[in-house]
């Protein structure tokens, strides 16, 4: 029965069937789009499966163990340790965390609690516009301007704290510290708009409890704000964390893509994800070598799906927490 | 009258009025450093007087030219119908009222001789002196029970005495439900423990004011009774000020009452004059329920 | 007697606090940062290049003379992430309907959802890689290169944005309009195609567009799926070039007239993304839903 159509008496009799011919769009509809929603997901379990299929021949070759912590990777002689791969990948990840973070929820707490009303807008735009430039042109800017920039800080800094560990030592042009910290801009604007949005969701009456007590509008955020958004900004945090594990144009510009692990962070490095970019076309003929490049973007797929798993689980817990917040336990009367 | 500075001066002593066969035990108080003598009330709170106060919202003039005081150790309740600027009466007076966006105030509100509106005069300092328990009771969702009411105290001193929490809570009504599961989550607790928890927390840094905005019309009518023992109690130590809409509750706590109307304050006086013999007309309608 | 009537903010307190703001906007101050200079180094460096003749003609390839223009770079850039968008869009669209309308709390919805997240997270060169390890290596289609495995890849990339964000929004669109239109007698066809898609279409095409701006600068899928060719090419059959591709290739070279090209091509790029943010963010806010 189509909506709007004049039935005479008779058809009315009827009209609470629809026919199957009037159905079949319906059923069309629906059947197609469970088909293509099930085909994602045979999709990326297909891909997975061939994933370790196509990098069996180096694990078989030499072993998964050896494979992972190994220190040798060198094509040339069918040697593929690829533990500077995944230390570099880890190194240069903390390192933007432990940039970026700090700097991404300063400037949500700052946008939506700190700042004047009129500013608030316009601030929101510029760290989201971030989001706009691309890996390419990041590692572009990384190459030409900040590595020079950069050298004679880092070669101060690293004679000055030559003490610390991974600090002192000589410093090259491209080094894990300039990825680390191109990687911690680039997560800016994804940690950044998720804090914003966990801190704006505080409820107003904690923070009217905590400014009633008298306290200062700092120690008001520090009573109120964070330990409410704590979990939001972890799960922000594993979401940056996660886009900087996998990132590969911008971090292979700039990394040296040695592939040892460097003796400091001021030293040049390879990432899992570096090593994939830079290797392929040579691998293309050589099919252990290609395998092994496959074997590493395996490690990278795993990689990824576990942080995010972690980053998912933070969010959750975070978003059950608050609701339970939100309504006291039914008030059996006391 | 001497105008204890008990303020400036805390000292830790055993008050000897204190009585150990109250239900509820009163804790300790700092004994005024002027000399208390004996005979004197438990601790005398301060009076608050409001003056020609102004209060808009943006544009929109919701309290206009009011001027009423509040005695000290006494229950003040104010009445009215909704809409007629009780709350935000009440918010003006710790200042809260500014922490609305577009939302200024003018006029004087007095703490004993002090202006908490004059210039250089801290507004955290004033909220310290100034509690506030709010209609939705709100404790600190992260926070245990122990670490919601020692919270106030965290912000000046950087250990809390178990003794100061137990102190805060018994002062609260709360002591005997809790005591055995103080890490327990603040929020875990039904909603009249959980007003009950804000008003430990309120009490907790010894203020001379309470400020509570309808503190029971969110819960159900045994924990209101309670609210309203512990309002009586509470009156030994502290000046109360209760806005409610609940008429009866204010007959029961209250040992003044003043109705507004409109932003404006129509009469104030006994309870019990208000209820059965008010002055204005206004008044005798809303008491007896012709409209609000 | 005033000054003592309320116990006094200890310097400390005050002090604190003013630190603690201050580093705030500091660090606040500090997030703007990267973006100015990155634009002007954009700008001052790239700007040189800009000519009539830079979109016009190609690249010639060759070290020493003439480097030419970025013209088979924007045309590949263009038709790759066209054809992405056509695959990427419906499917993306399709699923977040299925999820909305049919799948909604269902287990199969929760898988699917599942996956979707999964995706989101893979780095975009593991989808080149999961491309030229399908496509690719069988030299499916005939070649080994080809501008429509790069675009497949580009797709995968984009399948989850869309999705997350068409969900979002179908979500949006309220219950009691899709009610109404049932309690007419609406078959679900007909509720979905005219009263929630078009309903919900302002905020589809924002989630669209901004997913186009983020496909467009991807470098990783199209590394060893479309490679790169200096001609201008329209043969999807045929390795093809395009923006990202063009400027990691110049990145390293010497010759400084090539760095050039980088530049201005790295120029053009970021501005086609911001236009396309822009767009996306005006269509946001005149949109009746968000």
């Amino acid at each position: 029965m189509e909506a709007g159509t004049l039935t005479p008496a008779g058809e009315r009799r009827s009209a609470l069937h629809r026919s199957p011919a009037a159905r079949l769009p319906d059923r069309i509809l629906k059947w197609g789009l469970t088909a293509l929603s099930v085909g994602v997901i045979v999709l990326i379990a297909y891909f997975f499966v061939r994933l370790i299929v196509e990098s069996r021949p180096v694990f078989q070759q030499v072993g998964v163990v050896n494979y992972l912590f190994s220190a040798d990777w060198v094509p040339s002689k069918e040697l593929y340790g690829a533990l500077p791969l995944l230390a570099g990948t880890l190194i240069t990840s903390a390192i933007a965390l432990l940039l970026g973070i700090p700097v991404a929820v300063a400037a949500a707490l700052f946008v939506t609690e700190l700042a004047p009303r009129r500013v608030r807008g316009p601030l929101t735009v510029v760290v989201d516009l971030l989001a706009a430039v691309p890996s390419v042109v990041y590692g572009l800017w990384g190459f030409f301007f900040l590595i020079p920039k950069l050298q004679p800080a880092e070669r101060w800094f690293a004679d000055t704290f030559s003490f610390i560990p991974f600090i002192g030592g000589t410093v090259t042009g491209p080094n894990y510290f300039v990825a680390g910290l191109i990687l911690a801009i680039m997560i800016l604007p994804i940690a950044s708009a998720i804090s914003r949005e966990v801190i704006s969701t505080v409820p107003g009456e904690h923070k009217e409890a905590a400014l009633a007590l008298g306290a200062t509008r700092w120690e008001m955020i520090r009573m109120a704000v964070l330990p409410y958004a704590r979990g939001g900004i972890a799960g922000g945090a594993m979401l940056g964390l996660g886009r900087a594990i996998g990132e590969t144009i911008a971090v292979t510009l700039v990394i040296g893509n040695a592939p040892v692990i460097g003796g400091s962070i001021f030293q040049q490095g390879y990432t899992l994800a570096a090593v994939i970019a830079n290797e392929f076309g040579e691998a293309a003929s050589n099919e252990l070598h290609k395998a092994a490049l496959i074997g590493a973007g395996l490690v990278l797929f795993v990689l990824t799906l576990c942080v995010n798993g972690v980053a998912r689980a933070f969010v959750v817990r975070a978003e059950r927490g608050t609701r339970a917040a939100d309504q006291p336990a039914a008030g059996m009367a006391t | 009258m001497s105008d204890p500075t008990h303020a400036a001066v805390r000292r830790e002593t055993e008050d000897p009025m204190s009585s150990q066969h109250d239900p509820i035990v009163t804790p300790s108080r700092p004994v005024a450093a002027a000399g208390a003598a004996a005979g004197q009330p438990q601790h005398l709170a301060r009076s608050v007087t409001v003056e020609r106060l102004n209060a808009w919202y943006g544009d929109q003039h919701s309290i206009k030219d009011l001027t009423l005081s509040f005695a000290p150790n006494q229950a003040t309740a104010l009445i009215g119908p909704s809409g007629s600027g009780k709350s935000t009466v009440v918010r003006c007076i710790n200042r809260m009222h500014e922490e609305i966006p577009g939302a200024r105030a003018s006029g004087r509100i007095l703490l004993d001789d002090t202006d908490v509106y004059a210039p250089g005069v801290d507004v955290v300092a004033v909220r310290r002196a100034i509690g506030m328990v709010f209609q939705k009771p709100n404790p600190f969702p992260t926070m245990s029970i122990f670490d919601n009411v020692a919270a106030g105290l965290r912000l000046t001193a950087r250990k809390v005495g178990h003794d100061q929490v137990e102190s805060a809570l018994r002062g609260a009504g709360l002591w005997e439900e809790v005591k055995d599961r103080l890490g327990k989550p603040g929020i875990g607790l039904s909603g009249g423990q959980q007003q009950r928890l804000c008003i430990a927390r309120a009490l907790a840094v010894e203020p001379d004011v309470l400020l509570m905005d309808e503190p029971a019309s969110a819960l159900d009518p045994i924990s209101t009774l309670k609210i309203e023992e512990l309002v009586q109690q509470m009156k030994s130590r502290v000046t109360i000020v209760i806005v409610t809409h609940n008429m009866q509750q204010a007959a029961r706590v209250a040992d003044q009452t003043a109705f507004l109307l409109d932003g404006e304050l129509v009469e104030v006086g006994a309870t019990e004059k208000i209820f059965t013999n008010p002055d204005d007309s206004r008044t005798e309608e809303y008491v007896t329920g012709k409209f609000g | 007697m005033s000054s003592l009537a309320f116990a006094p903010v200890s310097g400390r307190r005050r002090r604190t606090d003013k630190i603690a703001r201050g580093m705030v906007a500091l660090l606040t101050g500090v997030a703007l940062v990267p973006l100015v200079l990155i634009l002007y180094y954009l700008v001052k460096q790239g700007i040189g290049a800009i000519s009539l003749d830079f979109f016009t003609t190609d690249p010639t390839g060759s070290f020493l003379g003439d480097p030419g223009g970025i013209k088979s770079a924007i045309v590949g850039t263009v038709l790759m992430v066209a054809l992405a968008t056509a695959v990427a869009v419906p499917v993306g669209v399709g699923v977040a309907i299925w999820l909305v309308e049919f799948g909604r709390a269902s287990k199969l919805a929760h898988a699917v959802r599942y996956f979707i997240d999964v995706m989101t997270g893979v780095p975009s060169i593991v989808f080149g890689l999961f491309v030229y390890i399908t496509l690719v290596i069988g030299n499916v289609g005939g070649s080994s290169f080809a501008a429509w495995k790069g675009a497949t890849a580009v797709a995968l990339l984009m399948l989850p944005i869309v999705t997350r964000s068409a969900e979002v929004v179908l979500l949006l669109v309220p219950n009691a309009l899709r009610e109404a239109a049932y309690a007419l007698g609406a078959p679900r066809w007909k509720v979905v195609f005219r009263i929630v898609l078009p309903t919900a279409l302002p905020g589809i095409v924002t989630g669209v567009l901004l997913a186009i701006a983020r496909a467009a600068g991807e470098t990783a899928p199209l590394l060893f799926t479309a490679a790169a060719v200096n001609a201008t090419a329209f043969n999807y059959n045929d390795s093809m070039n395009s923006l990202p591709m063009l400027i990691f290739k110049n990145v390293g070279q010497a010759q400084d007239r090539l760095v050039t090209i980088a530049w201005g091509a790295a120029l053009t790029l970021v501005a086609m993304i911001l236009m396309l943010t822009l767009l996306a963010r005006l269509i946001q806010r005149r949109s009746r839903l968000s």
